[in-house]
């Protein structure tokens, strides 16, 4: 049996949480109350290298954004299927009784992966300087 | 309380929150956000049971757990494309003013 | 060839069509024609179909380590699935419009829909059952959006999808709490352990769940909000495929969890199923006459279909699944032929869609006029129709099962129903108001593939009605395929 109870496992990250908390306010709290400040036009201003901000920074972005974020979760999220595949490949064919069934299962699902890359690509969605209202 | 039954309360809570989430707000997204939770909550439930379940080395629950995950983000991507068309359409997101048929 | 791969055959050519079809879509020039496309389309789901029906000479047995299944039960739906999937291709690429460039999307996501739903019928893992159910809804929601341009195109999509998913997060919910409780996500394991459990709690908690994912997809009583908007704002063509196939698919899911998992828990689930069998109809009855817009309306009567389709589970196992298949074919063929008319009539951008607009079609278009009178007498469930033998069937077997007090609601209801469908019956007979616009209105005209599609209903719809023996047989060994 774990010496340990169950819950104490958990104790180091309840610490770690502490820490970064107590770091970060007693950092604000104390420069708040320690440093002096003394705001001038000059002071607030953008340095040299700074650009004046201009609009608002709620502004609309292009729907390509969502267009390619959206895509990235998918890909993203059919890259995690590799994982198992590659932990358990070299027991697969004890396990299916064929030597190449695994790596042909990953082709197929890589064939599949590649179509609709073929597809998006076709359809234009990644390119940028194409300017269809028609998506 | 066993640690199985600690996952299952948050589980179930986590449930709680997503239904509640779905059911009241009227954003579309923010109704999405909720479904998400909620099917979110059914794959902790499923990693629960798997990890201290009589087969952990059956992979079975984890397995399940990894295509919902599959199946929410394609859902997910699905749903926001739906989202942005009818913004283009209607200029809101807003549940309550995008229903205009009715009978 | 190998078993395995025979046994998943007819979802592996959809697929393969719908990636057929994706990979021509994206290499034609942006402004190309798509609508040459349903040569792939189509000739891929007679594939499939004749791929189903391959399988019987198969000995029923799973494949993929307990994951599918091939049985009667599974290859009767296939063929359903695959016929219903056939007519909509055919009656979308002569009611879409030609000039759209979306129609390569529109056959792709129709294939893998059809895979999807192929899947589900055959599915006996839970997390095939899943990813299945998940691949037919994702595509049927973006079908249902089909129409983008029109604001009621997306209205649709995103009620369907919101209210989809949310069903989607019960059912993913339940089937955990399934696996929790028996420590499998196989439907037979499943059964087998539940069949001994102590305790049924957790799975009675668990068949509620999954029970109004499930429910929501056939559309039935308190789950059938959706159905009336989706219906009217998708396109019709998407509709006829929509209301039959996929509950066609759904219905076939509910027969084999409750009657394959947890038959057991009969006494349970039995009473539960009445009350929603009897909500459905008398809601769903009770709306549609007051609709005026006649996609509404047959939105409203597609859930008093459910209904009466319910009713079939009152009954005893053999005789209720039996029942139950039957009426899914029948309703399909109905349902798919009186959209198809429908789409005919009102047109694809539905510039006449109230009741009172299809005034005189019968003189217009004396044909189109004649199959909506004829499909509608089929919906009623007057003999020598499909839809007679249909509510017969489930009638019975609920009066067999002991439930005679929902057979007697059953037959109310079909009186009530009977009046809105005479209603638009009467409409469509009326003489054309002198000298007013109906006149001037063009007579719909009838492509070679939409009179394909007319015919194939028709013919399935008169021959359920008058030789129903064979496809009775057929549903009889789909019911003991699944016990």
């Amino acid at each position: 049996m774990n010496p340990i109870p169950y819950h104490w496992q958990y104790l180091p990250l309840l610490i770690q949480i502490v820490v970064a908390f107590g770091l970060g306010t007693s950092m604000i709290l104390g420069s708040r109350f320690v440093g002096r400040h003394r705001n001038s036009k000059t002071k607030l201003a953008a340095y040299e290298c700074g650009v004046e901000a201009v609009g608002d920074a709620r502004g609309r972005f292009s729907v390509r954004y969502y267009m390619v974020a959206m895509l990235f979760i998918l890909f993203d999220v059919e890259a995690v299927f590799m994982m198992p595949w590659a932990v358990i490949y070299r027991k697969l064919p004890e396990i299916t009784g064929s030597r190449f069934f695994g790596f042909w299962e990953m082709i197929v699902y890589l064939g599949f992966v590649a179509v609709g890359i073929f597809y998006i690509v076709r359809k234009g969605i990644l390119d940028w300087s194409l300017d269809k209202a028609d998506l | 309380m066993s640690p199985l039954s600690c996952y299952l309360l948050v589980a179930a809570l986590l449930f709680a929150v997503g239904l509640a989430g779905a059911l009241t707000r009227r954003n579309a997204i923010l109704v999405l956000i909720g479904i998400e939770l909620m099917l979110n909550a059914a794959n902790l439930n499923l990693i629960a049971f798997w990890r201290y379940g009589p087969h952990p080395e059956a992979l079975t629950g984890l397995m399940f757990a990894v295509f919902s995950i599959a199946v929410a983000a394609a859902e997910a991507a699905v749903g926001l494309g739906l989202v942005i068309s009818i913004y283009r359409h209607l200029r809101t997101v807003d549940l309550d003013e995008i229903s205009r048929m009715k009978g | 060839m190998n078993t395995d791969l025979l046994r998943i055959l007819p979802e592996t050519i959809l697929v393969v069509a719908g990636i057929l079809v994706m990979l021509i879509d994206a290499s034609l020039p942006p402004r190309a024609q798509r609508r040459g496309l349903i040569w792939v389309a189509a000739p891929g789901t007679m594939l499939a179909l004749w791929a189903s029906l391959i399988q019987l000479r198969l000995d029923p047995g799973t494949a993929f380590f307990g994951a599918v299944e091939t049985s009667p039960f599974t290859i009767f739906f296939h063929v359903l699935i695959c016929g219903i999937v056939l007519v909509a291709l055919l009656l979308a690429y002569d009611t879409l419009p030609r000039d759209s460039h979306h129609q390569g999307e529109f056959y792709a996501l129709v294939l893998f829909g059809a895979s999807g739903m192929c899947l589900l019928t055959g599915a006996v893992e839970l997390l095939v059952v899943f990813i299945a159910l998940e691949i037919s809804s994702i595509s049927t929601y973006i079908l249902a959006g089909y129409r983008k341009h029109t604001g009621k195109g997306p209205e649709a999509a995103i009620k369907y999808f919101l209210l989809g998913s949310f069903a989607t997060g019960f059912l993913l919910y339940g089937i955990a709490l399934i696996f929790g409780a028996t420590g499998s996500t196989q439907i037979y394991e499943v059964a087998h352990k539940a069949a001994s459990a102590q305790n049924h709690t957790f799975i009675v908690l668990a068949l509620m769940l999954m029970l109004v994912g499930i429910l929501f997809k056939v559309s039935a009583a308190p789950f059938h909000v959706w159905t009336p908007d989706v219906y009217e704002g998708a396109p019709s063509p998407v509709v006829a495929l929509l209301s039959t196939a996929p509950k066609a698919a759904a219905f076939a899911l509910l027969l084999r969890v409750l009657y394959q998992m947890l038959p057991d828990l009969r006494s349970l689930w039995m009473p539960l199923l009445w009350v929603i069998a009897a909500a459905s109809m008398t809601i769903g009855n009770l709306a549609a006459l007051r609709q005026q817009n006649v996609k509404r309306m047959l939105a409203y009567s597609s859930i008093a279909h459910a209904g009466y389709l319910l009713a079939a589970f009152a009954g005893l196992a053999d005789k209720g699944i039996a029942a139950a298949a039957f009426y899914i074919a029948a309703y399909a063929a109905m349902n798919v032929g009186i959209f198809a008319v429908v789409t005919l009539i009102s047109g694809y951008d539905e510039h006449l869609p109230l009741v009172a607009d299809f005034r005189g079609v019968l003189y217009r278009s004396p044909l189109l006029g004649s199959l909506l009178i004829f499909f509608l007498i089929s919906l009623i469930g007057i003999p020598f129709t499909g839809g007679f033998f249909g509510k017969f069937y489930s009638f019975s077997a609920a009066v067999g099962g002991g439930a005679v007090v929902l057979a007697i609601i059953g037959l109310l209801n079909s009186g009530v129903a009977a009046a809105y469908y005479v209603r638009l019956a009467v409409t469509v007979a009326q003489k054309p108001e002198n000298g007013m616009s109906q006149a001037a209105l063009p007579v719909p005209q009838i492509g070679v593939a939409v009179g394909a599609a007319l015919l194939f209903t028709v013919g399935a719809t008169l021959w359920l009605g008058i030789a129903p023996e064979p496809i009775l047989r057929a549903a009889e060994n789909a019911a003991h395929a699944l016990q």
